[in-house]
């Protein structure tokens, strides 16, 4: 297993938001995550990316207990993440937000970032932007730029928080190809998606959360099949 | 200049010629000036050169680091009384005890970051002023130092004025040039890119890979080194030191001016504030109450108009960085 969390537990004063959640992931997996607003999906990335310190439970990555390291250093050990609100390096251009990633994420040298840098940027077709100035992007440019960033970092797992929504049909074709390639590549990822057939397309595994809790977690159909899960997601998706 | 590795179809910005032959043009009067200027010019000159370089490290900090400290007084006095005495206790030469002076007062940045780096936001601007009240009346009730009335430096004495004059003066030159440079390469290097990012976002730099608690450590105690020269340099030049004019929170006050008029978080806004605040210092401060009011008031407009001060003013005009850290990408 590439990643485990077990029973993990955060509350936010009386709010338990996570209630003793535990699964993991394997190598060169893909993990759609569903679920509700507010179910406590992003809690989860935290936890994993170190944003958040848990109240209880353990997170395994790679053979190494990482429950107690910082962020920055979850992030040199492997896991890419993008954040749901995208938080670019805004006065910074788009190759330097990239470069910056590679350089301290991917623990690499200049050189090294630049070429790094421009292969994600051809990649997620934002070389046309590379001296644009992040932060006064559209927001599809600056979600596009949020998971280069992190694939900047060159990781063993890529966690990606709601990138396809506001995509017309054929941007969400374009970036689940990508994803595909990603994948191809060997890179573990966990997608926690609204665009349920965006996720079906390329999902290995799909786990659905609802009140900080794991209500099911299997094979994709199975799991879109199952009766309680319908009725959690009755009108949030036909 | 241009940057060149095997992998290269990208480069770095090209150093700015314009302002770098600006800068010599500046250099070539200035190491001349003793000269053929006037006394109270080498005397203007340190003392702007102090508020020069203290502003430099408040927009390190404040601009880069996202700390906004209202208590860097601490380590100007420091330097300043580190300084004095070193020359009056232990016959250490002002010239020589000013670098000596900035080391020091890095050193003491290193227990004192221990309790600053405990609050955030606000608490951390009240509790590093309150951390500089602490140091303010520590060193009021040291009686070798001359307590709350303060000292003059006697290390001077038997050295012949012109010459005393002379020195500073060129102490000051060469450090203003030191600071600028060493915050120029700084910001151009691999850790100048981590800098930057955690001026944008702290978040997303920490989940991008950069040690921000030891970054921003790293700041506070090149800030400290910075603000104990500034403050050992003033000192020395002015010979005499007292607790209240060593930790006042005016001198803060001035380089958040500095730093607000001239653009926070550019490398430029400083230099250009330091002017702008010169002139308005030597043609209104005869002005007395109405010159601070003045002073806040133009303060208050730029924050309200114009946030990205004159640098950011000029960049959005001219589209022009006038010492450029930026990395330009060039496709092949
Ligand atoms: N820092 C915080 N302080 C207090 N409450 C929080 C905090 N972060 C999240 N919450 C609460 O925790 C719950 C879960 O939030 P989370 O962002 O994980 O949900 P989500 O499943 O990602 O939702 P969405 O689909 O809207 O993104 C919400 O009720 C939210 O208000
Ligand atoms: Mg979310």
């Amino acid at each position: 297993m590439l990643l485990t969390v077990e029973n993990a537990h955060k509350s936010y004063g009386a709010l338990a938001v996570t209630k003793g959640m535990s699964f993991s992931v394997e190598e060169g997996e893909t993990l759609g995550i569903l679920g509700p607003n507010g179910a406590g999906k992003t809690t989860l990335f935290n936890l994993i990316s170190g944003d958040v310190s848990l109240d209880s439970g353990i997170v395994h990555f790679n053979g190494q207990n990482i429950t107690t390291l910082a962020p920055f250093q979850r992030c040199q050990s492997g896991i890419g993440r993008s954040y749901q609100v995208p938080h670019p390096f805004g006065n910074m251009t788009v190759f330097e937000n990239l470069i910056t990633a590679a350089c301290f994420g991917g623990q690499m040298s200049e050189p090294e970032a630049y070429d790094v840098a421009e292969e994600v940027m051809n990649s997620m077709g934002l070389t046309s932007l590379a001296n644009q100035q992040a932060g006064s992007m559209t927001l599809l440019n600056r979600k596009r730029l949020e998971l280069a960033r992190a694939l900047a970092t060159r990781p063993k797992l890529l966690l990606l928080d709601e990138i396809a929504g506001g995509l017309t049909e054929p941007e969400a074709q374009e970036l689940v190809t990508e994803l595909k390639k990603i994948k191809a590549k060997g890179t573990t990822m966990i997608w926690i998606e609204h665009v349920v057939h965006a996720l079906l397309s390329i999902a290995d595994r799909l786990m659905v959360v609802n009140f900080g809790e794991k209500l099911a977690d299997g094979e994709p159909m199975s799991v879109m099949n199952d009766p309680e899960v319908k009725r959690v997601y009755m009108g949030i998706e036909a | 200049m241009t940057v060149h590795t095997q992998h290269i179809n990208m480069t770095r910005t090209p150093l700015p010629i314009l302002p770098i032959s600006l800068g010599v043009l500046f250099l070539g009067t200035a190491i001349t000036m003793p000269f053929w200027g006037q006394a109270y010019w080498l005397h203007e000159f340190v003392n702007i050169s102090c508020f020069f370089i203290f502003a430099m490290m408040w927009n390190l900090l404040a601009g880069y680091g996202g700390m906004v400290s209202v208590g860097q007084q601490a380590f100007f006095g420091l330097g300043g009384y580190f300084v004095l005495a070193m020359g009056n206790l232990a016959g250490v030469s002002p010239f020589i005890g000013i670098p000596l002076a900035a080391i020091l007062t890095a050193i003491m940045a290193l227990p004192l970051s221990k309790l600053a780096f405990r609050l955030n936001g606000g608490y951390f601007a009240i509790g590093t002023w309150v951390i500089a009240e602490v140091v303010r009346l520590t060193v009021a009730n040291i009686s070798i130092v001359g307590g709350g009335s303060g000292t003059s430096l006697t290390a001077f004495r038997g050295v012949d004025r012109v010459f005393r004059q002379h020195m500073t003066y060129w102490i000051a030159l060469t450090c203003v040039v030191a600071t600028v440079a060493l915050i120029l390469l700084f910001l151009r290097s691999k850790q100048g890119l981590a800098l930057q990012a955690i001026r944008d976002s702290e978040v997303a730099a920490s989940s991008q890979g950069v040690d921000v608690i030891r970054m921003k450590l790293a700041v506070y105690v090149v800030a400290a080194l910075g603000c104990g020269l500034a403050g050992a340099l003033y000192f020395a030049s002015n010979l005499r030191i007292s607790p209240d004019a060593a930790f006042s929170v005016n001198w803060t006050a001035f380089a958040i001016f500095i730093v607000m008029i001239g653009g926070v978080g550019r490398i430029e806004g400083p230099i250009i504030g330091t002017f702008v605040f010169w002139l308005i210092n030597h043609y209104l401060s005869d002005y007395g109450t109405w010159y601070l009011i003045g002073l806040g008031g133009l303060a208050i407009v730029m924050s309200l108009y114009m946030k990205d001060g004159l640098a950011g003013f000029i960049h959005r005009k001219t589209g022009k960085d006038f010492l450029s850290i930026k990395r330009i990408y060039r496709s092949k």
